[in-house]
């Protein structure tokens, strides 16, 4: 694997081999020295052209455990201020001798664009509405680990704004790639205007699928953003969309709950529901780390050599 | 190609009976041991010695499992693929760890062992047993205990059969290019003949 762009890189055989890298990688976290010398000397830098604090932590954390240095680029903090392109940006990073890049920023295919200025290996970290494929091996590493490594014919519903969301375009194709059976759910200002590229079916309502699912997974209302909601109030949308307890409860005993965090408590998902039995939102958190390493060892540890060049 | 039949089954058994034997005497004892054997066929090894040692020491020695993967210094150099969990029961500080593998080789994979065990704790001693020391060291490690030294060419392949990891019957094979004869050493004499 040269870069991690999109989850169409790996393919169901690709997902499989960073899964099964990731379980070696979650029985090094777990350890009392949780931190293996697979990428001394190798140099991970994040770039971050969007706030994302969990994002990039698990990153780093994930790097740090594969004995790999990092630096880190944000933008509120850089030259990007003073007008310095993206192109110089990144090259000028390079130069510092840097071997992969994990980039964040908020548009669709900067890091596509990216991987073709520098000679590193690139990692989308999420980049506009378009991919976030770290954040789809993950959730799929976490449905494995509950229901087993066939996910042939499992049942997942992705709530929320999909039509906006990264994490939904790759988790959707993730899903699909194993054979789940994916249903998009929200009103239609939030479902995708066609399902060109989205190997799913949608519907408007939450209660009608409610009972028959293996997975339930909430996406975050970014209601920060100035009418992202694309809805009349927060509060209709609990109404109809939200994983309340009394959602909750009917939902089959074996349901997982799953949220890519960071939460808005009350609006997507109730409290009690996300702390509650069902839930394996923390797990998601721990198991973000293995996958990146498992990524990270992928890309610049195993069968490569030198600085980013990919011999084998 | 040629292939020449290293030990059988009998010599198998009587190697790992000698080699369980010779830990126990060399440590006075089998209380503080721990076996640790390394993807995939130390483990086996391990496990054969731990019951040898309980069959005339009546002490059960714990028996644990190593992956050196991340801990390769060829990483950059080849695909390197975790072969397993590492599980090791009890904890390693204080105690006597013997490393078990199948072949001794290059001494990397060891090397790696001994930073991967650094990380478990800190044993009082760490020995090594082996069924075959092949020769061809690139570092300096040595084996404490070994069921058969044998010379090989590089290009050789030696190849153990374990009824535990690969089914059928145990043996040691030695396969290598050209005709039956001329690596230096005929592998098939003294094939069952216990060299220290």
């Amino acid at each position: 694997m040269r870069h991690l762009l999109s989850i169409d890189d790996l393919g169901r055989a690709g997902i499989d081999e960073v899964c099964e890298l990731a379980e070696s990688f979650l029985q090094v976290t777990q350890r009392e020295i949780p931190k293996v010398p697979a990428l001394r000397g190798k140099t991970v830098a994040s770039v971050f052209y969007e706030d994302s604090t969990r994002t990039r932590l698990s990153f780093e954390t994930a790097a740090k455990r594969l004995s790999a240095d990092t630096m880190t680029f944000s933008v509120s903090t850089s030259s990007v201020k003073k007008g310095e392109s993206l192109r110089d940006t990144v090259q000028t990073i390079e130069a510092m001798g840097v071997d992969a890049l994990v980039v964040r920023h908020p548009s669709a295919g900067a890091p596509n664009r990216v991987a073709t200025w520098v000679d590193a290996a690139v990692v989308n970290a999420g980049d506009g509405r378009h991919e976030h494929p770290t954040q789809a091996l993950l959730d799929v590493f976490t449905i494995r680990r509950h229901r087993g490594r066939d996910l042939e014919d499992a049942r997942v519903a992705i709530v929320g704004d999909v039509r906006r969301s990264r994490v939904a375009r790759s988790g959707t194709k993730a899903l699909a790639a194993l054979g789940a059976r994916v249903t998009l759910v929200g009103p239609p200002t939030m479902l995708p205007e066609n399902l060109d590229g989205w190997p799913a079916t949608a519907v408007c309502d939450l209660d009608a699928v409610l009972g028959d699912l293996d997975v339930i997974y909430l996406l975050r209302i970014q209601h920060e953003r100035r009418d992202a909601t694309h809805f009349p109030s927060l509060r209709e949308y609990t109404t109809r969309y939200g994983l309340t307890v009394e959602r909750a409860a009917r939902l089959a005993p074996d349901t997982l709950v799953m949220h890519p965090g960071p939460l808005n408590r009350g609006v997507e998902i109730a409290p009690e529901v996300a702390e509650g039995p069902a839930s394996v939102i923390t797990e998601q958190v721990a198991n973000g780390v293995a996958i990146r390493m498992a990524v990270l060892y992928s890309i610049l540890g195993s069968g490569t050599l030198g600085t980013g060049a990919v011999v084998v | 190609m040629f292939r020449a039949d290293v030990l059988d089954a009998d010599d198998l058994r009587r190697a790992h009976t000698r080699i369980a034997h010779e830990i126990v005497e060399r440590n006075h004892g089998a209380q503080h041991l721990v076996l640790i054997g390394l993807y995939t066929r130390g483990i086996a090894v391990a496990r054969r010695l731990a019951a040898a040692i309980e069959s005339f020491e009546g002490v059960a020695v714990p028996v644990g499992a190593l992956d050196v993967a991340f801990y390769r210094d060829d990483i950059a150099l080849r695909s390197v693929q975790p072969l397993g969990p590492t599980e090791v029961p009890v904890d390693v500080t204080g105690r006597t760890v013997i490393l078990v593998d199948d072949v001794l080789f290059t001494g990397r994979t060891v090397r790696a062992a001994l930073d991967a065990l650094t990380e478990l704790g800190r044993p009082t001693t760490v020995q090594l047993a082996v069924l075959v020391d092949r020769g061809h060291r690139e570092l300096p490690i040595r084996a404490d205990f070994v069921g058969k030294n044998l010379p090989t060419k590089r290009a050789e392949d030696v190849r153990v059969h374990l009824a535990e990891t690969d089914g059928g019957t145990d043996g040691i094979e030695l396969w290598g290019p050209g005709h039956g004869s001329g690596a230096d050493g005929d592998p098939g004499d003294g094939a069952g003949a216990v060299e220290r």
